[in-house]
């Protein structure tokens, strides 16, 4: 892991990279379904996306090609495939949804790429390989594939392998299903490489990746009596260096860290976080806003993140009883907590990502933003993902929110904004400044320059 | 005399406007505001999706939000059991105020939905039920929302006329809101119930009659539309029979 520059990502300009196969438009666009998520893997030359249609689509960063010296960075559609199918669930008379919610990449071990996708119920195991040589001149058939009559042979001939045309083929290799009641929202793969976590809304289970047809629970929190039920697991992650320890967060705003050597079953947790209730600005949408929508551990492993609806906050394992900074994202919504409880917007989810330094963290908005926070300087800024605003090599424009009185030119006033336009995946390169961010069904891949 | 008359009446009215509107001032818009709030907690909590699982939770936060709602309007007094002759009445009453709040509440926070998100179906769900129309009577009266009530075509509707809502909730011991996840687990029809009603004593057992009715195994997706709807067909020939 390549520790980024000093530079802060918040003095880069950024600017929107992207273009389809005639290299020419500016944007890569997913017109067919929305995105559900997005992901780098740990080089950061592949990028995940899926989408709600059930497919998944990866991108491969252009190699340094001294012809074309632009093209460093560039990233172009590596293979497309159908993950997941609409189901059916008999006993419940329900649909079980096609939408990839996450997608995780195991650490790359030979030439092929693995990676795990999830829908609510079946989580995959899948294979991306590259085949760039075909095999020729065999004994026993044609170049067609005929089968070759025998009479015919009258020499032995050994085949030898010709170069291809680039293919990339998926396949499934494991399938691991039939061990969720409720929906899954996550997946982890452990430090170890060997394990991974699933997690619905009230269990946690634990998988050997070789091994489909058993799981072990780690964590239940399905009351004995369903009507006593008033708190969900909404996200959980596997500390990056210590296979025994993961964390869970949920919707009453907590996090627990569990050890698994401590028991089979992590009821109880080692570390449990949460932030007193500031008793002053309690309302009756305190706690649906105080939900975390997701939870991240930094690289390090020092730190963690969680995202409730209006803030991310920033927490240090050793401290249990606060945060260790707090970063609004979009405080001029507090006042209209009300308007997005009744159209359900107070209930979106959205996801947080670190830079690879850790030092700046970065969030989605509505109105295609998305928002930087640099924890060093202290620093933020908003940015739209837009078409209007990303001109080739242009650098993005910060936005700000007018939250009352005279709006200032270039400013949007909050009554403004589109809350139809929601980002809530984005992902940071692992080592670089470049960034992802999908907005509905377009994904924008920007690039930070130093200025 | 008829002039005093009338102008007695006409004070006398006014009179009763003043005591109406500073009543009405009285009553707290907090108060208000409340009750619409949990009537849009209640809506939400009834519209549930036909085809796929609700969200849980979204569910949990809402049942949440509607608990202590309760709590509070059960520390405040306001929270009375409503006596039969009322129980008409008292919904109506209650419809109407939340009318005129959803009205000033949204003109007070100034907050319109915004561009794009704008339909009339955002502004007052609850205005929408005013006029209270049962489309049919649901199977189950006091299913949670776990239950998927009703036929597929009224996909998004209100399935229980408002009194029933109402019913649910005052009826109960405050504090019942557990109710609504007790059946998340429970198969949205039990078929064995269903046949076993039906039967007769000559017909054979649930689990022949059940075995006849559904593909064991689940087909391949393109076939999951025409199973369901063969087997929707079947349960209507058993319900009505």
């Amino acid at each position: 892991f390549v520790p980024s520059s000093r530079q802060s990502s918040l003095d880069k300009s950024w600017c929107g990279r992207g273009q389809t196969s005639s290299g020419k438009s500016l944007l890569i666009l997913l017109t067919a379904d929305i995105i559900s998520t997005v992901e780098f893997n740990y080089s950061g030359d592949l990028l995940a996306t899926g989408d709600k249609g059930g497919r998944v689509v990866i991108f491969q960063r252009e190699q340094e090609n001294k012809s074309r010296p632009h093209s460093r960075g560039e990233y172009n559609v590596y293979s497309t495939f159908q993950s997941h199918e609409p189901e059916f669930d008999y006993l419940k008379s329900l649909e079980i949804e096609e939408k990839i919610n996450k997608i995780r990449w195991l650490p790359q071990q030979n030439a092929a790429h693995f990676l795990l996708s999830t829908n609510d119920k079946t989580i995959k195991l899948w294979k991306i390989s590259e085949r760039d040589k075909r095999a020729e001149g065999y004994n026993l058939k044609d170049e067609d594939g005929r089968l070759r009559d025998p009479f015919r042979i009258t020499a032995l001939r050994v085949p030898i392998l010709k170069p291809m045309d680039l293919m990339v083929e998926a396949s499934p290799r494991r399938i691991f299903a039939n061990a969720h009641t409720y929906h899954i929202n996550s997946i982890s793969v452990n430090s170890d490489h060997e394990t991974y976590l699933s997690a619905d809304d009230l269990r946690i289970n634990l998988w050997h990746l070789e091994i489909t047809d058993r799981s072990f629970n780690i964590v239940d929190i399905k009351p004995a009596n369903m009507e006593e039920l008033t708190e969900v697991i909404t996200a959980a992650e596997f500390h990056p260096h210590q296979c025994n320890v993961f964390v869970y967060s949920s919707s009453k705003g907590t996090i627990r860290l569990c050890d698994m050597r401590s028991s089979a079953l992590c009821d109880r947790h080692s570390k449990f976080f949460e932030e007193p209730e500031d008793p002053s600005s309690r309302s009756f949408f305190s706690e649906i806003i105080s939900s975390i929508s997701d939870v991240k551990f930094s690289h390090s492993g020092r730190y963690m993140m969680s995202r409730d609806y209006l803030s991310v906050k920033v927490w240090d394992l050793n401290m249990e009883s606060r945060p260790l900074e707090t970063h609004q994202v979009h405080e001029y919504l507090r006042s209209k907590l009300c308007s997005l409880y009744e159209n359900d917007c107070i209930f979106d989810k959205f996801e947080c990502c670190w830079n690879g330094s850790d030092s700046a963290i970065m969030t989605g908005s509505y109105n295609n933003f998305f928002r930087m926070f640099d924890r060093d300087t202290r620093r933020d800024v908003t940015l739209e993902a837009s078409r209007e605003s990303s001109k080739p090599r242009a650098s993005l424009k910060p936005r700000k929110v007018c939250t009352g009185g005279k709006r200032k030119k270039d400013e949007i006033s909050v009554d403004s904004l589109d809350f139809n336009k929601k980002i809530l995946h984005t992902a940071w390169h692992p080592a670089d400044s470049v960034i992802a961010v999908a907005a509905t069904n377009n994904l924008y891949i920007f690039q930070g320059k130093i200025n | 005399m008829f002039t005093r008359g009338l102008k007695r009446k006409c004070v006398g009215h006014e009179e009763d406007m003043e005591g109406a509107l500073a009543g009405l001032k009285t009553v707290s818009s907090y108060s208000l505001q409340r009750q619409s709030l949990l009537d849009m907690s209640l809506v939400k909590l009834q519209l549930c999706h036909m085809l796929v699982e609700p969200n849980l939770c979204r569910s949990v936060l809402i049942a949440n939000t509607v608990r202590q709602i309760q709590e509070e309007m059960t520390q405040d007094g306001t929270w009375r059991s409503v006596t039969p002759q009322e129980a008409g009445r008292a919904p109506l009453d209650r419809l109407v105020s939340t009318e005129i709040l959803c009205r000033s509440a949204w003109e007070q926070e100034g907050a319109r939905p915004a561009p794009g998100l704008g339909d009339g179906h955002v502004q007052g769900p609850v205005s929408d039920l005013c006029p209270v129309t049962s489309a049919q009577a649901p199977r189950h009266p006091q299913s949670g929302i776990w239950e998927l009530d009703g036929p597929r075509e009224d996909r998004g509707g209100f399935h229980k006329s408002l009194d029933q809502i109402f019913e649910t909730l005052e009826t109960k011991n405050p504090g019942c809101m557990e109710e609504l996840f007790s059946d998340v687990d429970s198969p949205y029809y039990d078929l064995d119930t269903v046949l076993t009603g039906m039967v007769g004593g000559a017909r054979p057992g649930p689990c022949e009659g059940l075995e006849g009715l559904a593909p064991a195994t689940p087909g391949p997706s393109s076939s999951c539309k025409s199973d369901l709807g063969e087997l929707d067909h079947v349960v209507e020939i058993l319900v009505e029979t």
